[in-house]
């Protein structure tokens, strides 16, 4: 049988499938139905400095082959998932997990990160720089090189762990972004987050979301995201990790091939709550069938 | 929570756009009447989650209406395909809270989820009365149903043409009843909220993700804090509903 494990910034994984942040909670609902310590590891629902209830509802809307979710990170605050859900997750995850952080200020994304550096249980940060920033009018931290750039400056002065910034695709130039974050110091880049999109329903004649507008996930972003990891792993040094409606064995390999060390599920998750265990399973049949001996040799196999 | 696949063994129309199904399949993880179902239907990404009409010796009935493509993909199956159900979803009714004399109370599609509570409660002795409220005497369904079961039943009709003349709350008046249970269209629930003598518990429907937890898709404020409607609900007491929009 081929060999599965790959390096994500200095931490060995068995597999390199890791169910993305928002799509798995803190992994319990998920622990009742299989071994989540098959997996290589999971990104946790991503954490701010203080509790939020995040939009109002509807905060769903159908696609073809996707998905809108405009959920507003409702997340219980940074002490709350420190002092009750990693305890609770503990009891069913043995392995590192890796830590989803979001701000709407520069301190609050090194307030956040700085509480959760003292946990062993984490072993990533992976900082979400798609967050509206509240003293910069609003615009996304992930717009703009400099503001990521300086989230990123921010948060590795308070932590030792590996920094992973996850990029926004709602952006005109990706590379450059992601340049100006490893320039400041980012251990890893992952990408993609959702695409801004809206659906609006016809009898109502109103955005189906309360939000009006949500983030497109799901299988119809997949070449969106392969073709933005192969650009983001062609102009940076550090790890990628990739994502974006992956949902197969076959993607993952895909996803590597475009140069990702290792790729999150997102979507996928919400709608076949196996679908990684599933992924884990077929992956060593269709490494086989393509000739897949170790899957670290396909990282950025395709020039 | 369960995954497994179902087949139909029956799929057949109740009124113009109102169909009933029945499934057969592993319903070992359906504990409560007012739990839902979650169907994954080929061509749509996400599942539709469905109340659970009854259940009994692996057959599950489901009571659904048109109103959209996956539904319409729905009503155009045939006996012997199958669907890949999440069974056993959300929390279902509270039967302990019932007292001698409940009232159920169902509002269009929210009257399916009230017949597998009928039907438990008067299998330990209840005496159970039942109020359905549709808009017009063609939208009717279930009414012999519940009354095969021994309910004391109660239709409504918003125009008049059936039964008693307006909503349930306007039949609802007249009745003495020691707890209730209803599901049906926000307007509604609200109206009972408001004239309800006793205290009771509501089944709400949101747009959903996942079904089971994971997305925070459906979730609601509450008295006591917030909650997801597909895991901590669909059903809520009286007593912790804020009613916001």
């Amino acid at each position: 049988m081929g060999k599965m494990n790959v390096n994500l910034c200095g931490i060995e994984l068995s597999n390199p499938i890791i169910p993305a942040s928002g799509t798995f909670g803190f992994g319990y609902e998920f622990a009742q139905l299989y071994d989540i310590n098959i997996l290589g590891t999971f990104s946790f629902k991503g954490t701010t400095k203080d509790p939020r209830f995040g939009n109002p509802t509807p905060r769903i809307a159908e696609c073809p082959a996707g998905m809108i979710n405009a959920v507003g990170l409702q997340n219980p605050g940074v002490e709350k998932v420190i002092s009750e859900e990693l305890p609770k997750l503990a009891k069913c995850f043995s392995k590192k997990v890796m830590a989803n952080v979001s701000g709407f200020a520069v301190e609050d994304y090194a307030y956040t990160c700085e509480m959760l550096d003292k946990c062993d249980q984490v072993g990533w940060l992976e900082v979400n720089v798609s967050c509206p920033n509240v003293h910069g009018g609003g615009m996304s931290f992930g717009t703009q090189p400099e503001a990521a750039a300086e989230v990123t400056r921010a948060v590795k002065k308070v932590t030792t762990k590996p920094v992973i910034i996850k990029l926004s695709p709602n952006v005109t130039d990706i590379v450059s972004i992601a340049k100006a974050c490893e320039d400041a110091g980012a251990d890893g880049i992952s990408l993609i987050n959702t695409m801004l999109g809206m659906r609006i329903d016809l009898r109502t004649r109103k955005p189906v979301i309360a939000n009006k507008m949500g983030g497109f996930s799901g299988s119809a972003i997949f070449p969106v995201a392969v073709r933005m990891v192969y650009q983001v792993a062609n102009a940076v040094k550090i790890p990628v990790v990739g994502m974006g409606g992956v949902s197969s064995a076959e993607d993952v390999i895909e996803m590597m091939l475009a140069g990702a060390t290792a790729v999150e599920v997102g979507a996928a998750n919400l709608v076949n709550p196996y679908a990684c265990r599933d992924i884990i399973n077929d992956l060593p049949k269709v490494m086989e069938k393509y000739g897949i001996d170790n899957l670290s040799d396909i990282i950025g196999g395709v020039k | 929570m369960k995954q497994s696949i179902f087949e139909i063994k029956e799929n057949t129309a109740l009124t113009s756009n109102v169909y009933k199904m029945v499934l057969c399949g592993d319903t070992s993880d359906i504990t409560a009447s007012g739990q839902f179902v979650n169907i994954k239907l080929e061509g749509f990404f996400l599942r539709r989650p469905i109340s659970v009409c009854d259940c009994e010796d692996g057959l599950l009935t489901i009571v659904y209406k048109v109103v959209g493509s996956g539904t319409e993909v729905m009503a155009k199956m045939h006996i012997g395909e199958k669907l890949d159900v999440l069974t056993g979803l959300g929390n279902g009714y509270d039967l302990e809270k019932s007292g001698d004399t409940p009232l159920l109370l169902g509002g269009g599609v929210g009257v399916p989820p009230m017949y597998m509570l009928a039907k438990k409660l008067i299998s330990q002795g209840k005496k159970v009365s039942v109020i359905l409220g549709f808009n017009k005497k063609d939208e009717i369904f279930y009414e012999d149903e519940f009354k095969a079961l021994g309910a004391d039943v109660t239709v409504c009709t918003a125009d008049g043409s059936y039964g008693i003349k307006g909503f349930v709350t306007d039949a609802m008046k007249n009745m003495n009843y020691s707890y209730f249970y209803t599901c049906g269209p926000e307007p509604m629930l609200k109206a009972i909220y408001s004239v309800s003598e006793t205290s009771g518990q509501f089944s709400f429907e949101e747009r959903m993700g996942c079904g089971f937890g994971a997305c925070m898709g459906c979730s609601c404020k509450t008295v006591t804090g917030y909650k997801r409607i597909c895991k901590e609900g669909p059903v809520l007491e009286k007593e912790e509903i804020l009613w916001e929009k």
